[in-house]
């Protein structure tokens, strides 16, 4: 009886925390959230600070990592699932590379990306040496789930077409992949949602708190709302830890609604 | 690409036009670009790994040609600047290795009982309510984690050590353990239920209790599933970056007094890169020649869980 209290206290203690932390959260961010503070541009006075700058930062970097990575790990997976018919050396070597890539810490991809987009290929600090970074560190997320997507999709599928005259291809295009579909987005989104919240490796790859303008374009500097955060709550002010609080709430908010669309989506594209 | 009907029947007409028209051979040329472009995709991640080798070792030979390994891996102390700057990786790897014990004795007994609780214990109706709280726990960006260790764990502790300092090695490993607190208790659990039922009942029809069911039986069967788990989520531990700085410090000293500012290796990356260390000095190859400890760190830790999930699945599959 004991271990099992023991056991239902283990347990509990994780919702209890969870509550704990929102609730911290909620009490120093709420004040000072409003419409003023998310359309509002940065700057140097807590009062007066908005974080749209950072918001458009990290919007740019999250859709061109999608952009980049998305197709490149789909194709991967595909190439994985349907284009090898036996297990051969290539692909449990290239198997074994992806789950070891998931395990690397985040930022030895910044490092990565530091050496060879930011410095070799002379990207400099922009927007496209941190998308391109953080493509490379979602890769392996976005094919272990699309993998995972594509095996679910019943063989019956594939035999059909291919007995009606299709190519490979053809029943991959046309079958597979339109039924694998909403698992790859729900995947996608999750993977997506956790680079946003990613900040290690755009640290080293440049990016820079107190970037006032926008990104307008892929080789413009770049601020991201977690980096503004990082540097807000590490700031000596005591008045900027408010405005940290807030902007993690905006920035829990946007990860809640990228969650709830992929759950969205999964139910409503889900073939009965 | 000729655009193909989903419908059987118009399948099979589309089909017999091609047949017709003798396009078989430009669909066969089609399916091979596919087959290699796909294949040039999957070889993207081998390429990261090759990259991500070659740039750690590229980048610290030049390091270590004016620091010797010998004095980086054996020194005691860290003070990149001023110029020419002392660098021994002890109180980096000392500060890491406090963060990543501190963090695993704080998650690991929580994390596998929570687990026990789910898979054995637990009614449907409160798992309901338990896991989504654990993955909403793991859905959290790590630098909101830095904030809570900052203003919200170490004015807590304050209470007990009123000499604490504002970032302190505690409430690091405190925030970093809640963190990989559902990685532990999530892989735990997918341990637990993959040991078959018949183990269980066997032992009830023995006689035995509920507890000497999961501890006897389910744990020791479990085992190298469980002792997996402990090792990936310590190995994120080891390599996790946003929290510890903000929380545990910049502050390279070789202790292990709990209370006190550290400096871990992933922080120390961050710092340098936040600063103005120009391209090609001593402290900007230095995050290098830090990387390439940090991640032989974590190879190791994951090639461990990797051996030791695969026996698990010879055990039972």
């Amino acid at each position: 009886m004991l271990f099992k209290f023991l056991c239902f206290g283990a347990a509990g203690l994780g919702a209890i925390v969870l509550v704990l932390l929102l609730g911290k959260l909620v009490l120093d961010g709420l004040p000072k959230l409003s419409l003023e503070f998310v359309k509002g541009s940065l700057s140097s006075r807590a009062r007066r600070t908005g974080i749209w700058p950072a918001l458009m930062g990290t919007a740019w970097i999250m859709a061109l990592t999608g952009l980049i990575a998305v197709p490149i790990g789909v194709a991967a997976a595909v190439y994985l699932e349907e284009f090898t018919t036996r297990k051969t050396k290539v692909t449990e070597f290239i198997q074994l590379n992806i789950s070891n890539l998931a395990g690397v810490p985040s930022i030895v991809y910044g490092l990565l990306g530091l050496a060879v987009f930011v410095r070799w290929t002379n990207l400099g600090y922009s927007v496209l040496a941190g998308a391109l970074t953080m493509s490379l560190l979602v890769l392996p997320m976005i094919i272990i789930v699309t993998q995972e997507a594509i095996r679910a999709v019943p063989k019956s599928y594939r035999d059909g077409s291919l007995a009606l005259g299709s190519t490979q291809w053809q029943s991959i295009r046309y079958q597979v992949l339109p039924s694998a579909t909403p698992g790859i987005l729900t995947g996608v989104i999750l993977a997506i949602s956790r680079a946003i919240g990613e900040t290690a490796p755009l640290i080293v790859v440049g990016a820079v708190a107190g970037v006032v303008s926008s990104p307008v374009s892929p080789k413009d500097r770049y601020t991201v709302l977690p980096m503004q955060i990082f540097n807000w709550a590490g700031d000596a002010r005591a008045d900027f830890h408010a405005v940290a609080a807030s902007a993690i709430l905006v920035l829990m908010v946007a990860l809640l609604a990228l969650n709830s669309i992929a759950i969205y989506l999964r139910n409503r594209t889900k073939r009965a | 690409m000729p655009d193909v009907p989903v419908t059987p029947q118009q399948s099979l007409v589309a089909a017999n036009a091609t047949r017709r028209w003798g396009v078989t051979g430009t669909r066969r040329i089609n399916q091979s670009i596919v087959r290699w472009l796909t294949f040039v995709c999957a070889l993207v991640s081998v390429v990261t790994t090759f990259g991500i080798i070659y740039v750690l070792l590229s980048q610290s030979i030049p390091f270590f040609k004016t620091v010797s390994p010998a004095s980086f891996f054996t020194g005691s102390e860290w003070r990149p600047t001023p110029e020419p700057g002392l660098f021994g990786i002890l109180p980096l790897v000392c500060g890491t290795l406090v963060i990543t014990v501190g963090a695993g004795l704080f998650a690991v007994p929580i994390g596998l009982l929570s687990a026990i609780f789910l898979s054995e214990y637990a009614h449907p109706r409160i798992r309901k309510i338990l896991k989504p709280a654990l993955e909403l726990l793991a859905g959290i960006p790590t630098v909101v984690y830095g904030y809570i260790g900052l203003f919200f764990v170490t004015p807590l502790l304050r209470h007990i050590f009123p000499d604490i300092q504002a970032s302190n090695a505690l409430s690091g490993a405190i925030v970093v353990g809640i963190m990989i607190l559902p990685l532990v208790s999530s892989l735990c659990e997918d341990a637990l239920s993959a040991v078959p039922k018949a183990l269980r009942e066997g032992a009830y029809g023995l006689g035995a209790t509920k507890m000497e069911v999961t501890t006897k039986i389910v744990v020791p069967a479990a085992l190298s599933g469980i002792m997996a788990s402990f090792i990936l989520a310590l190995s994120r531990a080891l390599g996790e970056t946003m929290a510890v700085t903000l929380a545990a410090g910049s502050n390279p000293v070789l202790t292990l007094n709990p209370t006190k500012s550290i400096q871990t290796m992933t922080a120390y990356i961050v710092q340098t890169s936040q600063g103005d260390a120009a391209a090609g000095s001593v402290r900007y190859t230095s995050i290098f020649a830090v990387g390439i400890t940090l991640f032989a760190f974590t190879m190791v830790m994951n090639l461990i869980a990797v051996r030791l999930v695969k026996r698990f699945r010879q055990v039972y599959s």
